[in-house]
């Protein structure tokens, strides 16, 4: 039993460590956030701004981060506050998904005009008479004579 | 059934580049502005862009086209713009001088947080009235490329004056009674 002692105290310990990490949440990086959201005034990533409403952005995230609320909770409130022009990357719903599937779409049809084009231009390449041109004498012969030396 | 093939993609792509090259002409006239202030310095009085709002200084919408009769100083601001905190106090003294004539002085705070706009309103004492556009939508349509900028709007909301930066000069002040003047006679 004191074998095992070790063991089970590791087990233990490890059986109350798991839920622990499965429920409890990273609390959201500031410096994520600030890559995700847009400064309305200067149109580009909070990161890469120092407009003044920029900064005050910053600060609201660094202040809601504190105050314990998720990433999606903040980017909520910002855009409750400046409309979903401030996100860096569209919505996933509505008028937003239009920018995920059209350029999802134009790569489809891309790949599809391809294809078709390939193939065209493959069928070309093909002759349509499949009865091969006669060869030169000479070369017959010699690969009759190559042919027999490698059957001998 | 290549060739037909081929020319089917050569339009969908020369279609594709004549909207594209469309996309990018609506964006730049759209993004021109100033075509109210332009028309302003030339004496004109072009119509004032309609809107409605979320008002901050009380509960409701306040859509512009229901101060009709009324003259109208529009001033564009955000709490975070430096000049715009030199001008709020002599647009609280221009609404307090004018109220009783018909002017309405209606601050519009954009790109900017409701709760720094109300403490921005409660700092410099401001009892006008207080509309909000945080994303900016009206800014393309009014032509507003800073902060602050000011409207001058008749009776008949048509725009008489326009003043890009802050109303803060002597000169300025001058051409704002003025433009007042003109904006008030019925």
């Amino acid at each position: 039993m004191k074998r095992f002692a070790p063991t089970l105290v590791l087990t233990i310990a490890l059986g109350l460590l798991v839920p622990v990490s499965v429920w409890a949440a990273d609390p959201p990086s500031a410096a994520d956030l600030e890559a995700e959201l847009v400064c309305p005034v200067c149109e580009t990533t909070l990161d890469q701004s120092n407009a003044p409403v920029a900064e005050r952005m910053k600060v609201f995230i660094r202040e809601r981060i504190a105050a314990g609320d998720t990433e999606q909770e903040i980017k909520d409130a910002l855009v409750a506050e400046f409309g979903s022009g401030v996100l860096a990357t569209p919505g996933k719903r509505g008028f937003g998904l239009l920018a995920w599937l059209i350029p999802l779409a134009a790569i489809a049809v891309g790949a599809l005009a391809v294809g078709l084009l390939v193939r065209g231009w493959t069928r070309r390449g093909v002759p349509a008479d499949d009865d091969p041109a006669p060869l030169d004498a000479g070369l017959e012969r010699r690969l009759d004579e190559e042919l027999a030396r490698f059957d001998g | 059934m290549s060739r037909r093939l081929l020319l089917v993609a050569q339009g969908t792509a020369i279609g594709l580049v004549v909207l594209l090259f469309a996309l990018l002409l609506w964006k730049l006239v759209a993004d021109e502005g100033g075509s109210i202030a332009s028309a302003t310095d030339r004496g004109e009085r072009p119509p004032a862009p309609e809107f409605t709002l979320e008002r901050l200084d009380r509960e409701g919408d306040l859509t512009l086209s229901s101060l009709r009769g009324k003259a109208v100083v529009l001033n564009f601001w955000a709490s975070w713009c430096i000049p715009c905190k030199e001008e709020a106090p002599y647009l609280e003294e221009v609404w307090q001088a004018n109220r009783d004539d018909g002017l309405v002085v209606v601050g519009l705070d954009a790109k900017d947080f409701r709760r720094d706009a109300r403490a921005f309103a409660e700092r410099f004492e401001l009892t006008f009235p207080i509309v909000y556009d945080g994303p900016g939508s009206t800014l393309s349509s009014w032509g507003v490329q800073g902060f602050p900028e000011t409207f001058v709007i008749d009776r008949r909301e048509r725009v008489v004056e326009s003043f890009l930066g802050a109303v803060n000069s002597d000169e300025d002040r001058a051409r704002l009674r003025a433009a007042i003047e003109r904006a008030l006679e019925p």
